[in-house]
């Protein structure tokens, strides 16, 4: 299992490596001039030049990357053109904001995705299934601006439950961010929801398939335990693997649900990055971004490897 | 409600037992007014074919019908109990404490992500609620009792870390954990190799001496019956059609299904050129076309104007039971009731003037092991595992070459290599006295066109969405590139060989039956009037009626088409049977090549003889049968000498072990690959009784 781990997170190392390269250069083909962009078009040729200098780009491409990549493990991201502040505790504070949101969204939807899914695949094709199946899917085709501008109406300005604006300070606790974080959250969840369910049913369906469900059963288990031990543990594993990897997107993959609920996440920084051309603010959060998925990438294998024991031995 | 009140000898009885399933707005009948006992300590067997209702039988007797079946009339006693109306609580119970299940496919039917010794551990301790400890020590006295050598070992192990007999002998200590009263076996041996067989077989029989629990088992193989069974029940189409002691049944059936069963399989020292088999005609009837009358008359060879009715299931001598009107004809001798027998006649071929048609020479074949990434950086190159080694073997002009062994043997790597779909290392293969290419893609069309494959499955070898006729024409015109008419009629030639209507152009797989699948694979691979034909196990997954049938076309389209076969089997009754040169492989090597008449007689390969002694026979006291210890040793991990040493039952020790074996040629061609010299192997093979002097049956 140690050989595994260690041959996965070298792995990892790679893939973050090669998509920093990637990342270096897709930003070095953009069209536009850096330093025109930080001083304006009346700049006069002289102090663009200065400019370009001072910040190195002259260099050979391979030195600026080099540089770029040591500074970001130093944790020296630089400053955002656009607004002049330190780049690395921005991010750190968005993605704290982010991962917040995902702990919410956790939280809500996968417990009651797995029930429902559960519940769905014990009972295929009968009523219950079939409601469950229809509202799932009907829920996922309403893009997140529409069920999140519903909600809204409906719960917030309507009935009042919950804050309409999640735009929480900076550095506000859990505790303190937790009213606005229910309605981007539950908006998120819906959209997940038919997702899971929808696999999670169909785990369940084909395993109770399997002939070691019937073994189980003419052991003279009851069908409750025969449902935990044996169905469930084999029909969650591909489950289990998706909502490992729909973390990456949760963290930094929210644009919408966090520009409807105008909230302070990574997924809003990015748009606001691109709008404003602002390179090193964009190749930081996209790095960022790219670790996130990395990682939640190596989490969903782990727990692939954990759960199942033919890969645990290899 | 207890029909078992005064026979304290019977454990079960099910009584005018009819079951429907339901599919759609259609209800069939899956059995019909079946009645059957079994008594204390008592083993039945049931055989059937597919379609014959023995596995719904199965099922209803646990209490364990899928959602869609009906039952439409009867009972089944148990107990004192009609399993069929106990709640579901109810049947937990008796489910595993009373009655317990050994399915056929043990490797799906053991949970893959649990350890065996959890597994083995929940039915004790929900049934029993002893403590954990108490439940492991018993588990682990489970394992030695199925002979499992490494309990502690197994116990922890998952299921996918086992060979399949072993998974199997798990099932079968599962099944007994709290001594049941029934134990219902459901093909428990069939997907295993014939040495492992035996060795379960061996084992089942043990346990019912020292236990006393009754079994049903379930098999379409008679030999099987033959060797652990008291009594035998004979299934056809959903009903009960003979029942009685297997002794009398198997040896004077007073069905002509049981007759025509027994005649249908090659026993052991069978030959094409000696005995013809006869086949069943026709096919089973559809669920909803049954016969008014007698379920067989449209396939019997005896049948009068009385069998327009329906029989009863008239009770015969010494507690017999069988459901034809014309038993006492039989009993009286007035009618034999055989299936016609094919009109085939083999010209005996002297090996002089035969030439070959496929030459191997010092064939060598690996696969290269896997390598980790640290493996590549330190540029450490692998031992590659060896597939097949050293194989010299010729196919003569209208020969059939037989290759036997189990699985992992490499024998369908070897037809892989000939057919160019696995690369050799070394050595020659020379088709139609040509050196070919290693290579599928380096071959010229007239290669292509000269070899052609049969593969086991017929099911998964032709494209469920193509038609009869797509199937047929491809290799019509991709390798004789034909034009769509000439293509047209060479297709309705080719069903007409196969003893196929022209209709079936028009269907896909899935509108014909194994059988018939089988028979256009093998119209598509005579397509191009190939020279050597390659079947791959042809008949191990069809039914046991249609496999004389397939046997026989093989047989007759060898005659007709001047072709050569090379045939791939792990059933040695049927590489018996159907070949002219036998070659026995193990671990990727040949251990002896023989002409298919000496292959029975000593002296022979130990390999070999521990196959034929894996045959079940009817009369298993006649020899001290021959088991193997363990199972196959991973390829990576051979010892240097023979393969086979690690479970040579006659090793000679330290030469064995360390020194490849020597060919040791016999005249009439026979060769050993063996230490021991070929006089010794003779006497000690004559002296544990010669293996050929009573009729086994598969």
């Amino acid at each position: 299992m140690t050989r595994y781990i260690l041959r996965r997170l070298g792995l990892l190392l790679v893939t973050i490596l090669l998509t920093s390269m990637l990342i270096f250069a897709i930003t070095q083909l953009l069209p536009g001039d850096i330093a025109r962009i930080i001083l304006g078009r009346e700049a006069g040729e002289q102090a663009l030049e200065a400019l370009r200098e001072q910040l190195g780009l002259n260099d050979p491409v391979i030195v600026q990357y080099g540089r770029w990549l040591v500074n970001l493990l130093k944790g020296d991201w630089g400053n955002s053109f656009s607004t002049d502040t330190e780049i690395f505790p921005l991010v750190m504070g968005r993605l704290r904001n982010s991962l917040m949101l995902t702990a919410m969204i956790f939280t809500l939807s996968i417990p009651l995705a797995l029930f429902l899914g559960t519940i769905s695949g014990l009972n295929e094709e009968k009523p219950i299934d079939l409601l469950i199946s229809m509202t799932s899917l009907s829920l996922v085709g309403l893009p997140e601006f529409v069920t999140g501008l519903i909600l809204i109406q409906v719960t917030a300005i309507d009935l009042g439950w919950f804050p309409a604006n999640s735009s929480i300070p900076m550095q506000a606790s859990f505790g303190e961010a937790f009213p606005m974080l229910i309605l981007p959250a539950l908006t998120a969840t819906l959209v997940l929801l038919a997702y899971i369910t929808r696999l999670t049913r169909a785990g369940v369906i084909e395993e109770l398939k399997k002939p070691y469900v019937r073994t189980a059963m003419l052991k003279g288990l009851p069908h409750p335990s025969v449902i935990r031990r044996h169905v469930l543990r084999n029909a969650l594993l591909p489950t289990i693997t998706v909502i490992a990897i729909s973390f990456g997107w949760m963290v930094s993959g929210l644009i919408v649900i966090e520009n409807v609920f105008n909230y302070p996440g990574l997924g809003r920084l990015v748009i606001f990055a691109i709008e404003r051309r602002d390179l090193p603010l964009l190749q930081s959060v996209t790095m960022v971004t790219v670790v996130g998925y990395a990682i939640s990438n190596l989490v969903a294998d782990l727990l692939y490897a954990k759960l199942n024991p033919k890969i645990r031995l290899e | 409600m207890n029909s078992l009140g005064n026979n304290p000898k019977l454990l079960l009885r099910i009584e005018d037992l009819t079951i429907a399933y339901k599919v759609g707005i259609l209800s069939f009948e899956a059995l019909h007014e079946i009645s059957l006992d079994i008594g204390k300590g008592q083993t039945l067997g049931l055989v059937g074919e597919s379609g014959s209702g023995k596995t719904t039988l199965a099922l209803a007797i646990l209490g364990y019908l899928p959602e869609s079946g009906r039952i439409c009339q009867g009972s089944i006693s148990f107990g004192g109990q009609n399993i069929l109306t106990l709640s579901d609580r109810e049947k937990q119970k008796i489910w595993g404490s009373q009655v317990a299940f050994v399915p056929q496919d043990a490797s799906s039917s053991l949970n893959p992500s649990i350890t065996i010794g959890a597994q083995m551990m929940e039915s004790l301790i929900h049934h029993t609620q002893i403590s954990k400890t108490e439940a492991q020590q018993r588990a682990i006295e489970l394992l030695e009792l199925v002979k499992i050598h490494d309990p502690e070992l197994v116990f922890q192990s998952y299921p996918h870390q086992l060979s399949g007999g072993m998974q199997q002998r798990i099932l079968i200590g599962m099944a007994l954990s709290l001594d049941p009263q029934l134990l219902v076996l459901d093909e428990p041996t069939t997907n295993l190799d014939m040495t492992t067989q035996a060795a379960i077989l061996e084992l089942i029989q043990e346990l019912v001496q020292q236990q006393d629990t009754s079994i049903l088992y379930i098999t379409h193989n008679l030999g099987v019956i033959a060797q652990i069974c008291d009594r035998v029940a004979v299934l056809y189409a959903g009903e009960l059609v003979e029942e009685g002691p297997k002794k009398e049944v198997l040896g004077s059936p007073f069905h002509p299904y049981t007759q025509a069963l027994i005649d249908s399989v090659p026993k052991i020292e069978m030959n094409k050129n000696k005995n013809i088999l006869r086949a069943i005609q026709g096919n089973i009837p559809l669920p909803l076309e049954r016969p008014t009358g007698c379920i067989f008359l449209p396939r019997c060879p005896i049948a009068t104007e009385i069998c327009q009715e329906r029989p009863l299931l008239f009770s015969t001598t010494d507690g017999r039971r069988t459901r034809c009107h014309r038993w006492e004809a039989i009993v009286n001798r007035e009618v034999v009731p055989t299936q016609p027998q094919l009109e085939i006649s083999i010209p005996e071929q002297s090996p002089e003037e035969t030439e070959p048609i496929l030459e191997m020479d010092s064939v060598k074949v690996g696969f290269p092991a896997p390598r980790s990434l640290v493996d590549v950086l330190r540029a450490k190159v692998p031992t590659a595992v060896r597939a097949l080694e050293g194989i010299n073997l010729t196919l003569s002009r209208g020969q059939t070459l037989g290759i036997v062994g189990e699985s992992g043997s490499g024998k369908t790597t070897l037809a892989r290599t000939i057919l160019g779909l696995v690369q050799k290392d070394e050595g020659q293969i020379d088709f139609l006295s040509i050196p070919i290419p290693s290579r599928l893609e380096e071959r010229d069309l007239s290669t292509l066109q000269n070899m052609q494959m049969i593969f086991q499955n017929p099911e998964e070898s032709l494209n469920p969405f193509m038609t009869v006729r797509d199937a047929l024409r491809r290799p019509l015109k991709r390798l004789l590139e034909l034009k769509d008419a000439e293509a047209e009629r060479r297709s309705r030639e080719l069903l007409e060989m196969v003893h196929l209507p022209q209709g079936f152009l028009g269907r896909v797989p899935s509108q014909l039956s194994g059988g018939e699948i089988q028979r256009v694979a093998i119209a598509r691979a005579f397509a191009t009037n190939p020279k050597l034909l390659l079947a791959d196990e042809p008949v191990s997954a069809l039914d046991v009626s249609v496999q004389a049938s397939i046997l026989n076309l093989l047989i007759q389209l060898q005659l007709e088409n001047d072709i050569s076969t090379l045939l791939i089997s792990h059933n040695i009754t049927v590489v018996g049977y159907l070949a002219d040169v036998v070659a026995v492989m193990y671990l990727g090597r040949l251990m002896e090549v023989t002409d298919t008449r000496d292959l029975f007689t000593p002296p022979m390969h130990p390999y070999t003889e521990a196959l034929i002694s894996a045959i079940p026979s009817m009369d298993p006291k006649i020899k001290e049968p021959i088991r193997l210890e363990g199972d196959l040793p991973k390829p990576t991990e051979l010892p240097l000498g023979c393969p086979f040493y690690s479970r040579c039952f006659r090793s000679l020790g330290e030469i064995c072990q360390s020194q490849e074996p020597p060919w040791q040629e016999l005249p009439g061609g026979k060769r050993i690959d063996c230490h021991i010299p070929v006089d010794e192997l003779r006497s000690l093979q004559v002296a544990q009784g010669d293996p050929t002097t009573e009729g086994g049956i598969e």
